[in-house]
């Protein structure tokens, strides 16, 4: 199994709020950032939440978000960044 | 009882009790811990063994690793590769942690890390996170504001600095390693680790200036 996204490629969370057990915070999905690290592969917290085996693994990826991307308020003059870990089903090409 | 002398007043604290009203969740925990004992799933002396392990790691830990970080560069390139074998390397065990991950702090860049879903900590190295870790108010507003939340912590940065706020999700635990503090070069790793506090490794500060 090899990770779809490598590091620099821009990726889009997707949106969702499916009725169960997930872990992409709402405030991030929608938003377009760049993948900083692929963490590996791990069992799928959607799945282990309910007492499921977590398999197939996920690849989890660091993603790396500009604050200005992610607030409309946030002070453009800044450089401030935001890096949040992300599976990879939650993540499109962007 | 034994009579004993009594040069201390017995009555001057309130009375010590924690007769309150089990909550619906511990109600819950000891249910299934009982359980789970009876089932001769685990046994009682495992679930306190377990309990005093947990008790036992304080921010102690990882203050002992930066101090490491600081002293030893070589050290530090392992720490930032691979946080989990390098803590080892200091004899600190982070077992059923999947992952940690050291990021560092300089003049330029200010790591903070959150977990804005719940309260993922990297408890094995700094013990269990403080109650304003958890609270929805640090929570949701240092991910959107972190520079107004460092400033009520007391930490004003520079509007050149970037500043990177972690908010760990899933599998990841993160260290902060603050900034050594100018006029350290003289001192001990002993006395390098007293200036590593629990707050600086979550990096809503930094590391304690030395006493003059």
């Amino acid at each position: 199994m090899a990770a779809k996204f490598k590091p620099g490629d821009k990726v889009r969370v997707r949106i969702g709020s499916p009725p169960r057990h997930f872990r992409t915070p709402q405030y991030i999905q929608g938003k377009t950032g760049s993948v900083a690290a692929v963490h590996g592969a791990f069992r799928n917290p959607e799945s282990l939440a309910y007492g499921g085996d977590g398999l197939p693994k996920q690849f989890l990826y660091l993603v790396r978000f500009e604050q200005t991307q992610v607030w409309e308020q946030y002070s453009t003059s800044l450089q401030d960044t935001l890096f949040i870990d992300i599976y990879e089903h939650w993540l499109e090409p962007a | 009882m034994q009579e004993h002398e009594h040069d201390h007043a017995h009555d001057a604290h309130a009375p010590i009790n924690d007769g309150h009203e089990l909550t619906y969740y511990e109600k819950r925990v000891y249910a299934i811990q009982s359980l789970l004992i009876e089932k001769g799933l685990v046994t009682a002396d495992e679930v306190r063994r377990a309990v005093e392990d947990m008790d036992s790691r304080t921010p102690a830990l990882g203050a002992k690793v930066v101090a490491r970080a600081w002293v030893d560069p070589a050290f530090k390139a392992r720490l930032l590769a691979d946080a989990k074998a390098a803590v080892a390397e200091l004899g600190i065990d982070t077992g059923a942690l999947s992952t940690l991950v050291a990021i560092e702090n300089t003049d330029r860049v200010h790591n903070v890390v959150v977990c804005t879903l719940c309260s993922c900590y990297p408890r094995p190295i700094l013990g269990l996170p403080p109650d304003w870790y958890k609270s929805l108010h640090y929570r949701s507003r240092v991910v959107v504001d972190p520079r107004g939340v460092l400033k009520e912590f007391g930490l004003e940065l520079e509007q050149g600095a970037e500043v990177k706020v972690y908010d760990s999700t899933a599998d990841m635990r993160y260290l902060v390693i603050p900034a050594r503090p100018a006029g350290t070069d003289h001192m001990s790793e002993e006395e390098l680790a007293s200036l590593v506090t629990r707050d600086s490794m979550i990096g809503v500060t930094r590391a304690r200036m030395p006493e003059k």
